[in-house]
C-alpha cells in the first residue's frame, strides 16, 4: 500500500498490515494495568459491511430493488445503495489503518475473515465482548428512498445474524432500525429480537424524523416489553443546512456528531417519553460526553420557566437524562480534568456510562482511557469498562470469567 | 546509558529511511529527516500509538493575504511532521513537539554515527 506524502521522498509503502501488531502497544498497556482480569465490553465498535456488500445485497427481499442493486453494485460498488458523505476521516492517510485494514491478511481456521479480523483487534485492545455496528450504513437514514433503507436494513440484519453473530460468543450487535419507515422498524424488532447475539436495536441519529412521532410508540412499547435497549448512534451530515456552513471536516465532525443526538435527546425528554416508557433503556452513542451537561443545564433552565410546554414531565429534564445510558467515546480528555470530573458526576457515570472504542475509526479510545481516570473509584471504572453493560445487555460472561 | 546498534549508516542514508529497534521494554524509532538522523520513543504521548511508524509529511499552513483574506492551504516545506498512525497527532521532527498542543512532546534520544554504524544512546534497559 503506497501512502503519498507532501514530497515523494516521504512516500511510504507499507505491506503486511496486521492489526494485532498495529495495536501491540494497546495490549502492552492493558497488561500493565491488569485489564485482562477485568470485564471489558465495547458497546460501540465497527466493521465495514462494504467488505461483504455483494453477499448482503443478495439478502434484499424486494426482487426489483435486489435486481437493481446487484447490477449497479457491479460498476458502482456500495454506492449502488448507500449514501456516502464528503470528508476524509483518515486525514489524507495520516491514520493509516483505513487504507490497510481492507487488505489485511487474516487466516483463522473455521472463522470468516470478518470475524477473525474483529477478534484480532479485540484481543489487542483487551476487549472481551464487542457490540458491532456497520460503518457506511451510518448515513443510510439520509437516503431519500425509505424502501431502500428498509430493505437494506433487513438484508444487513439477516446477514449479520446468519453469518457473524452465531460464529463467536464474544460478538454482539444492536441491529439497524430503518427509522424512516416506522412499520418496517417495528417489524425488524419483532423479527430479530431473541436472535443469537442481538442485544438491542440501533437508530442512526442523522435523519430528520422526530423520535416523538406517534408512529414509533408501538416500537418503543415492544422494546420495553422485551427488555431490550434502543440506542441512538450519532453521525454527521455535512450537507445539513446548518452544518454545510462548516468548511472543514473537523467542524462538521465535532458539531455534527453531537447536534443530532442532542436534538433527538431533547425531543425524547421534553415529549415525556421517559414517563410513557419508564422501563425502556435508552443509550446515546458516539457523541462524547461534554454535550450532556450542556443539554441538561439548558433544558432545566428553560423548563422551570416553560413547564407548560412539557406537561408530561414530573421531574427536571436532567433527572430523566441521568437515567439514560451514554457511551464514552470520543471522551473529551482535554486539558481541563475538572470539567471531565464534573461531567462524570452529572451523568452518574458510575451506573450510566458504557465504555466504547469506536475501533477502527480515527478517534478510537482504548480501555486505558477509562482505567486511567484516577478521580473515579475502582468500582466505577470497572462498571464503565464492562460491568454496567453486562447487566444492561444481560450478557453471560461466565465463559470468559468463570465463577 | 548505553549505545544500542540501530543499523549500518548506509541503510539510513536516504531521506525518509527509518528503523524501529526494541531494547528491553523500550521501542525507539530512528529516522532520517531534513538531512539528519532523529531518534524518538515509539510511544505517542496521547494514547501510546507507534508514532515512529507513521507518515512523515510537511506541516500544513493557511495562505492568508495582507488583508486577512484566506486563499487556501499549502505545505510548509521547511517544517516536517511525524504523524502517529493511531489518531493523527503530529509532531515537529525538529523539536518533537505536538503541532496541536506544544505542551506534549516525543521523548528524543541521542543518535551517534560511528565507524559506519548508527547507534542510539539509551538509558540502561529495565
Amino acid at each position: 500500500m503506497l501512502f503519498h506524502s507532501s514530497d515523494p521522498d516521504y512516500n511510504r509503502t507499507v505491506d503486511d498490515f496486521d492489526s494485532g501488531k498495529h495495536l501491540r502497544h494497546a495490549r502492552a498497556e492493558a497488561e500493565k494495568r491488569g485489564l485482562d482480569k477485568m470485564l471489558v465490553i465495547d458497546v460501540d465498535c465497527h466493521h465495514y459491511e462494504t467488505d461483504n456488500f455483494g453477499p448482503i445485497l443478495q439478502y434484499i427481499d424486494d426482487p426489483n430493488l435486489r435486481q437493481i442493486a446487484l447490477n449497479t453494485f457491479s460498476y458502482k460498488g456500495p454506492a449502488a445503495m448507500l449514501m456516502d458523505q464528503p470528508g476524509y476521516q483518515d486525514m489524507g492517510g495520516r491514520v493509516m489503518r483505513y487504507q490497510m485494514r481492507k487488505g489485511e491478511k487474516v487466516e483463522a481456521p473455521g472463522l470468516s475473515r470478518e470475524v477473525a479480523q474483529t477478534l484480532r483487534w479485540m484481543d489487542a485492545l483487551c476487549v472481551d465482548y464487542a457490540c458491532l455496528f456497520p460503518t457506511p450504513m451510518l448515513f443510510l437514514g439520509l437516503h431519500p428512498q425509505p424502501e431502500i433503507e428498509a430493505n437494506l436494513a433487513r438484508a444487513y440484519n439477516r446477514w449479520i445474524c446468519e453469518n457473524v453473530l452465531p460464529s463467536n460468543d464474544r460478538l454482539r450487535s444492536m441491529l439497524y432500525l430503518p427509522f424512516n419507515d416506522p412499520e418496517a422498524t417495528y417489524n425488524i424488532v419483532k423479527e430479530f429480537a431473541g436472535r443469537k447475539g442481538v442485544v438491542g436495536f440501533m437508530v442512526v441519529s442523522t435523519r430528520y424524523k422526530s423520535v416523538a412521532d406517534n408512529a414509533y410508540m408501538k416500537t418503543y412499547a415492544l422494546l420495553e416489553e422485551l427488555g431490550l435497549p434502543i440506542a441512538f448512534h450519532a453521525s454527521y451530515h455535512w450537507n445539513d443546512q446548518l452544518i454545510s456552513v462548516a468548511n472543514r471536516f473537523i467542524t462538521a465532525h465535532a458539531v455534527g456528531f453531537t447536534v443530532f443526538n442532542a436534538v433527538h435527546c431533547a425531543n425524547w425528554v421534553i415529549n415525556g417519553l421517559p414517563e410513557r416508557f419508564p422501563k425502556l433503556k435508552v443509550i446515546w452513542i458516539e457523541s462524547g460526553l461534554a454535550w450532556i451537561p450542556w443539554l441538561m443545564q439548558r433544558l432545566d433552565n428553560d423548563y422551570r420557566m416553560r413547564s407548560s410546554e412539557a406537561p408530561a414531565l414530573k421531574h427536571l429534564p436532567s433527572d430523566y437524562m441521568r437515567q439514560m445510558y451514554y457511551s464514552t467515546q470520543p471522551m473529551e480528555t482535554v486539558n481541563n480534568r475538572a470539567a471531565l470530573e464534573v461531567t462524570m458526576q452529572m451523568i452518574n457515570a458510575e451506573t450510566q456510562l458504557l465504555y466504547s472504542s469506536d475501533y477502527p475509526h480515527w478517534d478510537m479510545d482504548l480501555p486505558t482511557t477509562v482505567w486511567d481516570l484516577d478521580f473515579l473509584s475502582e468500582q466505577a471504572r470497572r462498571n464503565i469498562l464492562g460491568e454496567t453493560a453486562a447487566k444492561l445487555f444481560n450478557i453471560d460472561v461466565s465463559a470468559r470469567f468463570p465463577r | 546509558m548505553q549505545d544500542v546498534f540501530v543499523a549500518h549508516a548506509a541503510e539510513l542514508a536516504g531521506e525518509g529511511e527509518r528503523r524501529i529497534i526494541v531494547h528491553g521494554a523500550r521501542e525507539v524509532g530512528v529516522l532520517r529527516a531534513q538531512g539528519r538522523l532523529h531518534a524518538f520513543s515509539n510511544h505517542c504521548p496521547h494514547q501510546g500509538g507507534p508514532v515512529c511508524e507513521g507518515m512523515l509529511i510537511h506541516k500544513v499552513e493557511e495562505v492568508l493575504a495582507a488583508d486577512h483574506t484566506y486563499h487556501g492551504m499549502r505545505f510548509d516545506s521547511t517544517r516536517l511532521n511525524l504523524v502517529c498512525p493511531w489518531h493523527g497527532w503530529e509532531f515537529d521532527i525538529a523539536t518533537g513537539r505536538t503541532a496541536g498542543d506544544p505542551r506534549f512532546a516525543l521523548r528524543r534520544f541521542e543518535v551517534i554515527e560511528r565507524d559506519g554504524d548508527v547507534f542510539v544512546r539509551l538509558p540502561a534497559a529495565q
